[in-house]
């Protein structure tokens, strides 16, 4: 999300499926599209019957690739190095897109005098702390065209703001997540070389930094041979221009990295020089590995953020609202108005207990004061520091990499409240789980009260799903759940209902948040089941006369609107659920803008000002999309304009303008204090302003590019049960990558228990390339031993070319084994679960885990049982040199065991 | 149209409306439907969009509530086959789909020995088909072309190059009841429970037919299957419950890619041929149809494919021949040694009594 956020302003795909059709060229990296988004995979078969190229890069030959034009086998977690290839092909070559890079990008602003690149400090920025190993962003800055914080209403607090914002404990909580919607705040537009000569500008900063990623680099660091990198390189410029675009369509392939976030910076970086961005069959396609995942950062359920993207305000930064919008106030871009939409959401939450005297209730809101994402949390669990938990559609126990760490912190509750469709391993960890049979889980001593709560499923119920495409679609309930289920709205409005019940003679003032906020939804039927349509509305917003508001642009900031997510303003209006809208597609055009509703304001192609050149015609009659339309005096085209409707092409700002009125005519990315696409981020990524290829946390390799081996700021989480294996080890000597097949569901939860889906894939199993199979002794169809620092697994093998070893320029084999991750001891199919064989390793601006690339040893055979399987491990600890990994029951008491270290209580 | 009779031509030995073998033009009129049945419908399916991703074979099973596999939910008799991701391994009575997944890979030699894979050494995964009769075709044009990057866009679309010195393919397949024109499971139902839909498909009567099983080595192409525990035969029906309601069949409907197409028969003939000349056209030499010839040994299918390599490395029979094709020509050898014996059998009784 950051790495999109910071690039363009918003943290969504920016094209939606269908559009792939108008593709010329689909690349698809870092993404299975087809086993794992098999329906809109639909789109690319219609892109390539009308004769797009389709490149697929992959560790591993997949489905996907079986369909496409291009295999390109890459070594795991290279793939930096790979589009910073393309960059500097692209840069070298002068194939980029000219009119497109000048007009509409950052590429002539010029860094600050104290910028210093990696390419000058072997991986480093200027600004790291190599105590902390946090970055201090001051020097990525932008050269100011005028005072810092000139632009702001309170220039003072603005400062102060950026000051707070470099702060080590605030760093700690991810602030970049909140480019969701809305580019990070910047000081100052920039000084500009429209020329694009000025050695400081983007540009020559730009071509720099990449120069040195040649397609040699490449064939040394990815092991892809010149020629096809060639290939794609011809394939992907070729169908890029005013006449031709290319997509790029990724997924947690690129997600689940320590430098995840940089990856799709660098495609962005590489899309935008491309003229790619903003316009039908180009932009970059996140595909999200759930039905609402986009959904659920929209109005999320991450730690540090509130509904649309507005900030969880920190303890050391936030005391007041004044303080919270300081760094916004006013400024260019719609993130100008960041009062109007958080003074709406506390007007939403806590209605007429929020007044201008209370600063509108904002001393209700939590406060974070450091890193409590998801992992952080496990740890704390184990040290005893969270007594209860929810888990609703979560089966971390299988789905998070390290599930034995996971089930200790489980085991360390007072409660567990867990909501599923099925009896989950998470539920069952404290009498099921592989620890009991080690001995390192005692059921009599897990004080754990599980409480196991069973869900409705989609088709039980009603609300709506935001998909990958930030398109909201409604469902109706089908069918009434069976026996005790209940949807979740139901569980939270009526287990919130009770609590306010028990609370409503207190007189504390720490209850009031409760008390006083807005929970009078109407209900129906006999189990009094909320109305999602009435919170829908909710969400969507109502002016001072109580009426749905079409959009965000109504909101205000003396509390006369109320409105639950800013971004989604416009679902609820004129009073329809714009959401629930099913006209078919032969009924409308190909944007089928009344299927559904996206946001922001049902724009189905961000950033879509783009598609049309700086004076709003389009770049092309093939690619004419939205354009100017000088007599009606407005933007007008296939879709909504993602730019205000009327604002004309040759719009100027004035002097003193604010918010939106400060992005000029010819400015498409809105969301961005400069309206500008971001080739180089000044800020809102904290491990770099520019991409830069390490290798992973786990990775047989030495980084060929610079002596910085991983990423310097990549976050660890230390402890008895999160070793780690270190790099280059000759003891782990095999890459390891996990992923989904069609006939699963993530973790399980939702197939393991079918049996139409289990027998499809019946069992667990690691694929392997017949190289490794000979080196170790692997048969077809027999079982293999993994064994990681964390712990060691079982599985069946598959030994396939799919899989194929990567040798590397200086003749070095690297060697990748292939791992599902579905399985666990429940349900019909079973297996051991493969994320038991992970560590956890952070991206430092997503806290997102890198399991997509670590290392293991592989042997034929089964593993050892009970405490054997333990002594095994620590063996091969040993070994390694690790720490040792024993843990006292539970996980928790330290242990003095003569292998090293005990638990860090 | 020829009605139903008993003057079978199988006795008489004359076939001369092709009602045991050959062309058809009007299947459901043959089987005795009058003029104005439904058209006949079918199956087109085209595996060089098939992605394997089996909807197919889950909402084929969730319509028609079969069981899980043999297994009947018990969990250890399933287990991986190990055979690429196909763990159904065939049709039968509780697999009405099948997609099947062939991995085929060929080495290209690489004049390039610092960037070259440790091909020499390599073996074969024991799953691999075997190279086919068009590999040299493949192969000549790959190693005459694989240092000029240009060439990789003129491979065929269906084989991954992946890197520059391996062409993979991965070929998949959804395969299903072919619905043949002459079916040899109708032909040799004694009970009726077999027969032919005013659609022109062919369905099991399940309350119907008494478990027999002279059905099943009849179909050639080894579709049909007595259901373990049960003895009665099962297969697809072409959703006859769904068609008779106006609906598409379940697997057709749940195909994201539109590799199952169903429709009237004529039509998706020709939407084959069409697609089987774009496919020429982009040089996919190894593409064909299989089933489209009504002058095959079956009459042509109900159920056709558009195929990327032989029939055999799907599983499938190259020449398939409807059994009853040989009636006439058995029931005419059966007749002459009928007489023969007859013969022998008076002579020999005459000559008996000559001789008393």
């Amino acid at each position: 999300m950051p790495g999109l956020g910071a690039s363009f302003g918003r943290g969504g795909a920016t094209n939606f499926q269908e559009d792939l059709a108008n593709s010329d060229c689909i690349v698809i990296e870092g993404s299975n599209m087809a086993e794992c988004h098999p329906v809109g995979f639909q789109w690319v078969g219609e892109a390539k019957a009308r004769g797009a190229k389709v490149i697929h890069i992959d560790p591993r030959f997949t489905r996907t690739s079986a369909i496409a034009d291009l295999h390109v086998p890459l070594r795991i977690g290279t793939d930096i190095a790979f589009l910073g290839g393309l960059i500097n092909h692209v840069l070298t070559n002068e194939l980029y897109f000219k009119e497109y890079v000048v007009a509409y990008t950052n590429a002539a602003a010029l860094v600050s005098q104290d910028f210093i690149d990696s390419e000058d400090l072997d991986g480093l920025f200027s600004g790291f702390d190599p105590e902390r190993n946090l970055y201090d962003e001051a020097s990525w800055q932008y050269e100011p065209e005028e005072p810092p914080h000139s632009g702001s209403d309170d220039p003072a607090g603005a400062a102060e703001q950026d000051r707070k914002e470099q702060d080590p404990e605030v760093k700690k909580t991810d602030k970049a997540q909140a480019a969701g919607s809305g580019g990070p705040p910047i000081a100052a537009k920039p000084k500009r070389d429209e020329t694009l000569q000025h050695p400081r500008s983007v540009f020559q900063v730009l071509k720099r930094h990449f120069a040195r990623y040649t397609p040699e680099m490449v064939a040394e660091v990815c092991g892809i041979e010149p020629e096809v990198f060639l290939q794609v390189a011809r394939w992907v410029t070729e169908n890029s221009g005013r006449e031709r675009t290319t997509a790029w369509v990724y997924s947690v392939g690129w997600t689940q990295h320590s430098v995840g976030a940089q990856y799709i910076r660098t495609c962005s970086i590489l899309q935008t020089l491309l003229g790619n961005i903003g316009r039908p069959g180009g932009g970059i396609l996140a595909l999200r590995g759930h039905a609402s995942i986009q959904g659920s950062t929209d109005v999320p359920t991450l730690y540090n953020l509130l509904p649309g993207y507005l900030p969880m305000p920190h303890a050391l930064q936030h005391g007041s609202l004044d303080e919270y919008c300081a760094d916004a106030a006013g400024k260019a871009g719609f993130w100008g108005n960041k009062r109007a939409y958080m003074t709406s959401l506390l007007k939403a939450w806590w209605g007429d207990a929020a007044t201008p005297e209370n600063d509108f209730a904002f001393d209700y809101l939590p406060r974070i004061d450091g890193d409590h994402s998801s992992y952080r949390t496990i740890t704390d669990m184990i040290k005893g520091k969270v007594s209860g938990y929810f888990l609703v559609g979560e089966n971390p126990t299988v789905g998070h990499p390290n599930g034995r760490m996971n089930r200790f912190g489980l085991a360390n509750l007072d409660w567990l409240v867990v909501r599923d469709l099925q009896m989950i391993e998470s539920a069952t960890f404290w009498k099921e789980s592989p620890e009991i049979e080690t001995g390192e889980l005692a059921p009599e001593t897990i004080g754990t009260e599980v409480f196991f709560v069973p869900a409705a499923s989609h088709a039980e119920k009603e609300g709506t799903f935001t998909q990958t495409q930030r398109l909201l679609q409604w469902r109706h309930k089908a069918v009434e759940p069976p026996g005790d289920a209940t949807s979740d709205l139901w569980f939270y409005f009526h287990l919130g209902r009770i609590l306010r019940e028990r609370l409503a003679d207190s007189t504390d003032p720490r209850d009031r948040p409760l008390l006083d906020l807005t929970w009078d939804y109407p209900t129906h039927g006999p189990d009094q089941e909320p109305s999602a349509d009435a919170i829908l509305r909710e969400i969507n917003g109502t002016g001072p006369d109580g009426r749905a508001v079409s959009g965000y642009m109504e909101l205000k900031d003396d509390g006369s609107t109320s409105c639950g997510c800013w971004i989604y303003s416009g679902v609820y209006a004129d009073e329809v659920n714009q959401a629930a809208r099913r006209k078919p597609g032969r009924e409308q055009g190909p944007v089928a803008a009344e299927w559904g509703w996206a946001w922001p304001y049902n724009r189905r192609i961000l950033y879509n000002r783009a598609s049309a050149d700086p004076d709003g015609k389009p770049w092309s009659e093939r690619k004419a999309y939205v354009w100017w339309d000088e007599e009606a005096g407005r933007w007008t085209g296939l879709d909504n304009p993602d730019f205000e409707a009327t604002k004309r092409p040759d719009y100027v700002p004035p002097e003193g303008a604010r918010a939106q009125d400060a992005i000029g005519g010819a400015d498409p990315f809105v969301m961005q204090g400069d309206g500008k696409a971001w080739l180089f981020a000044p800020a809102g990524v904290v491990d770099g302003p520019l991409p830069t290829h390490y290798e992973p946390a786990e990775s047989v390799v030495e980084n060929a590019l610079y002596k910085q081996q991983a990423n310097p700021t990549l976050e660890r989480i230390e402890g008895p049960w999160n070793r780690e294996n270190p790099p280059l080890s000759d003891v782990f000597p095999f890459q390891v990558t996990t992923y989904r097949l069609t006939e699963h569901h993530t973790a399980g939860g939702m197939s393991r228990t079918l049996p139409y889906l289990s027998e499809l894939q019946p069992e667990f199993f690691v694929e392997v390339s017949p190289e490794l199979a000979a080196l170790r002794g692997l048969t077809n169809g027999e079982y293999a031993t993994l064994v990681s620092s964390r712990t060691a697994i079982e599985a069946k093998v598959l030994v396939t070319e799919r899989i194929r070893p990567i040798k590397l320029r200086d003749g070095q084999v690297v060697h990748q084994i292939g791992m599902p991750y579905h399985w666990s001891y429940s349900g019909l199919s079973t297996g051991d679960g493969a994320n038991d064989l992970l560590g956890i390793v952070l991206d430092p601006n997503t806290h997102i885990q890198e399991d997509k690339v670590s290392t293991a040893d592989i042997r034929p055979g089964r593993r050892p049982r009970g405490p054997e399987l333990v002594d095994f491990v620590e063996g091969y600890r040993q070994r390694a040199g690790v720490p040792s990994g024993r843990v006292g029951v539970n996980g928790r008491d330290p242990v003095a065991a003569e292998a090293g270290e005990g638990s860090t209580l | 149209m020829t009605s139903i009779s008993s003057a079978s031509p199988a006795f008489t030995g004359r076939d001369p409306d092709n009602r045991l073998f050959g062309p058809l033009p009007d299947v459901q009129g043959e089987a005795g439907y009058d003029g104005d049945h439904p058209a006949r419908v079918g199956f087109f399916t085209d595996t060089s969009v098939c992605i394997g991703c089996k909807a197919c074979e889950v909402a084929c099973k969730e319509w028609n509530t079969l069981p899980m596999d043999d297994a009947h939910g018990v969990r250890d008799v399933i287990g991986l086959s190990g055979m690429s991701y196909d763990n159904t391994g065939q049709l039968g009575a509780n697999s009405w789909r099948h997609v099947a997944f062939i991995e085929q890979t060929r080495t290209v030699d690489l004049p390039m020995p610092t960037f070259g894979r440790p091909g020499d050494d390599r073996q074969d995964s024991g799953r691999s088909v075997p190279d086919g009769p068009n590999d040299d075709s493949l192969a000549t044009a790959q190693q005459s072309s694989v240092l000029n990057a240009e060439a990789l866009s003129e491979f065929d679309p269906q084989t991954g190059q992946s890197g520059t010195d391996k062409q993979i393919r991965w070929l998949m397949s959804s395969d299903v009841c072919k619905h043949c024109t002459h079916a040899g499971c109708l032909d040799v139902c004694p009970t009726g429970a077999l027969f032919r839909t005013e659609f022109g498909t062919v369905v099991v009567q399940d309350d119907i037919c008494n478990g027999c099983g002279y059905c099943v080595p009849s179909c050639p192409y080894g579709v049909i299957e007595q259901r373990k525990g049960d003895g009665r035969v099962f297969k697809c029906t072409m959703c006859y419950d769904r068609l008779t309601d106006g609906l598409q069949p379940a697997c057709a409907t749940a195909c994201p890619t539109q590799s199952i197409q169903f429709g009237n028969l004529d039509e998706l003939q020709a939407r084959a041929d069409a697609r089987l000349a774009t496919l020429k056209e982009q040089g996919v030499e190894t593409a064909r149809l299989y089933g489209r010839d009504e002058d095959d040994g079956v009459g042509g299918n109900g159920a056709f494919f558009l195929l990327l390599d032989e029939p055999e490395v799907y599983g499938l029979p190259p020449d398939p021949i409807v059994t009853t094709r040989d009636l006439p020509a058995m029931w005419k050898s059966a007749g002459a040694a009928a007489v023969m014996i007859l013969g022998v059998a008076l002579s020999a009784v005459l000559g008996s009594r000559r001789l008393r």
